[in-house]
């Protein structure tokens, strides 16, 4: 695969009165090309600011951007606004035109890059069928729900046929449902039509439902980077943990703990479920190789990038010579924490 | 005192005429300026397309300096102006200078903070696509903020009516100079009363079709 956009030493500084706020700070990362790249990261992070960067609506204070090998940095505005008909954007409140239609939302970037009337025309319609709203062009944005909204927003910014499309809290501002909705089509526009997709999001799930690659921001700074499935499942920075365990509830908080305790005096310990794992056949054969009883008290298992990944609590009651020798056994087979006692 | 209206017609007749022509003349030029100076005044703030902190302190104060001052004193002020473009201080071309200026700098300040209500999320996703500062002037701020713009361009019409009435100061006719002469300095309360009529008349009908238009605009 080869890189799309990079990031090298980004850093970025405004001034606020006379404060100066770092934005971002020293961010060096690569989005592939064909990937759906997710960066997730509180409110304040610098999310949103890294995202202007790549199509210049921000302009970085030190560091280069590249977007399909031209550095960006140094290009002047009147360069930067030919680059930017490339990289499609989608936004939360989905910025359309009141004073236009549908079809004249989706068609103004056409008239922008100067299409012939003919071809926009057939463009429009092309764009409205894709994302289904093919009856809706002649209505006016507030006569559409939020989801039919950023299916326009959508449709406009693949007008030109960007190579890039950048998606700025995009389904922060839509019900459940309607999310998943957007999410499935942003997910066609990735596959059908081969476009990199920079997914900008403070909600976790978006994340897992459809990106490949994750990065997490926090104060400007890039803290974490991986596959959405190694993130996930083996998340290192505190930010990273806390993200997840919002959508995974696998693993027992501090006041579960304290609960479970109560509740269960023997050892208690978790194990780490990655793929198929053999902790059932372990566990089914410990009754008569031990003599130990097991209870699970906690945990699921579910699937993430078509791979499963949980992790399940357990506690085992017996004499402590066979409950040892039984944790060596799961500890072949998964990793294995102690809760304290 | 009963007025002669087969000889005070064709005066009124020619005040309504003047005061049109003033009217006219003063929102056409008012507007096409007034437009230029709040769309610069809108677009050089901070943060925004042009941001120009010189040029927008500048435009700032300088409506500050000439909205205050009332109109009266403004066409005594304004008078080497007047003089020095048309060559003329007295007239109806005359009153028309001063009428264009402070209605100018009155449209740019309603425009300005009509444009102000655009969500700027909009204008960002004009620049994603590309689009210059320019064309977002004509193809954004222009089409969205229209409605409002019809009715504030509509208030400041009356404003203008208003101003066109002391035309009479520098012998520039009009309706006010003539509810003045006729009626109140020869205490005939009857011509003054038909001289506020047909003002209202005018007011009424340039606010009904501001009004129609907004809502055209507006689509609701």
């Amino acid at each position: 695969m080869s890189v799309m956009v990079e990031f090298e030493a980004v850093s970025k500084s405004f001034t606020v009165g006379k404060r100066q706020v770092d934005a971002v700070e020293q961010v060096s990362l690569s989005i592939e090309k064909g990937e759906i790249f997710g960066i997730i990261g509180y409110s304040g992070a610098g999310k949103s600011t890294l995202v202007r960067l790549i199509n210049g609506l921000e302009r970085a204070t030190s560091g280069r951007i590249l977007v399909d090998g031209e550095d960006i940095t140094t290009l002047p505005e009147s360069r930067l606004r030919h680059v930017r008909g490339g990289i499609g954007m989608i936004f939360q409140q989905f910025n359309l035109l009141r004073s236009r239609t549908v079809a004249g939302n989706v068609e103004y970037p056409l008239r922008i890059a100067k299409w012939p009337k003919e071809k926009r025309k057939a463009r429009v319609a092309e764009l409205l069928d894709f994302v289904g709203l093919g009856d809706r062009a002649r209505s006016y944005p507030e006569q559409l729900s939020g989801g039919q909204k950023q299916r326009v927003g959508i449709a406009r910014a693949l007008a030109t046929e960007p190579k890039i499309l950048l998606a700025d809290e995009s389904t922060s501002a839509l019900d459940p449902e309607t999310t998943q909705e957007v999410l499935r089509l942003l997910q066609r526009v990735n596959r059908e039509l081969g476009i990199t997709v920079v997914v900008i999001t403070h909600e976790m799930d978006v994340i897992r439902s459809i990106a490949d690659r994750v990065a997490v921001l926090e104060g400007g700074r890039l803290i974490e980077l991986g596959t959405v499935f190694d993130v996930f499942s083996n998340p290192q920075a505190a930010a990273t943990k806390s993200f997840v365990s919002t959508v995974l509830r696998n693993q027992p908080t501090a006041d579960d703990l304290v609960r479970l305790r109560r509740a269960h005096p023997g050892r208690v310990v978790t194990a780490e479920i990655l793929d198929a794992g053999r902790l059932g056949s372990v566990l089914s054969d410990a009754v008569g190789k031990y003599g130990v009883r097991f209870e699970i008290i906690f945990g699921g298992i579910s699937a993430l990038q078509n791979r499963s990944y949980g992790s399940i609590t357990l506690e085992l009651v017996g004499d402590e010579g066979s409950v040892d020798a039984l944790v060596k056994d799961l500890q072949a087979v998964a990793a294995i924490t102690e809760v304290p006692a | 005192m009963n007025a002669d209206w087969t000889l005070l017609g064709p005066v009124l007749v020619q005040a309504l005429g003047e005061t049109l022509w003033a009217v006219s003349i003063t929102m056409v030029l008012g507007g096409i300026f007034g437009f230029v100076i709040g769309t610069m005044l809108y677009t050089t703030r901070r943060g925004n397309i042009l941001a120009n902190a010189a040029v927008y302190n500048v435009l700032n104060v300088l409506i500050n300096i000439v909205r205050p001052i009332p109109f009266i004193v403004f066409i005594a002020f304004i008078q080497p102006v007047t003089l020095g473009l048309i060559g003329t201080s007295i007239g109806v071309p005359a009153i028309i200078v001063p009428m264009t200026i402070a209605a100018s700098f009155a449209i740019g300040r309603i425009v300005e903070q009509n444009l102000v209500t655009i969500d700027p999320g909009v204008i960002e996703a004009a620049r994603a696509m590309g689009a210059s500062p320019l064309r977002i002037i004509s193809t954004i701020l222009v089409p969205e903020a229209l409605g409002p713009l019809i009715l504030g361009y509509t208030f400041i019409f009356v404003g203008v009516v208003d101003m066109s009435a002391l035309a009479g100061l520098i012998g520039g006719g009009g309706l006010g100079n003539f509810a003045i002469l006729y009626g109140y300095q020869r205490f005939n309360y009857g011509v003054t009363l038909v001289a506020v009529v047909v003002i209202i008349v005018i007011v009424q009908l340039g606010q009904f079709l501001g009004n129609w238009l907004a809502r055209k605009a507006l689509r609701r």
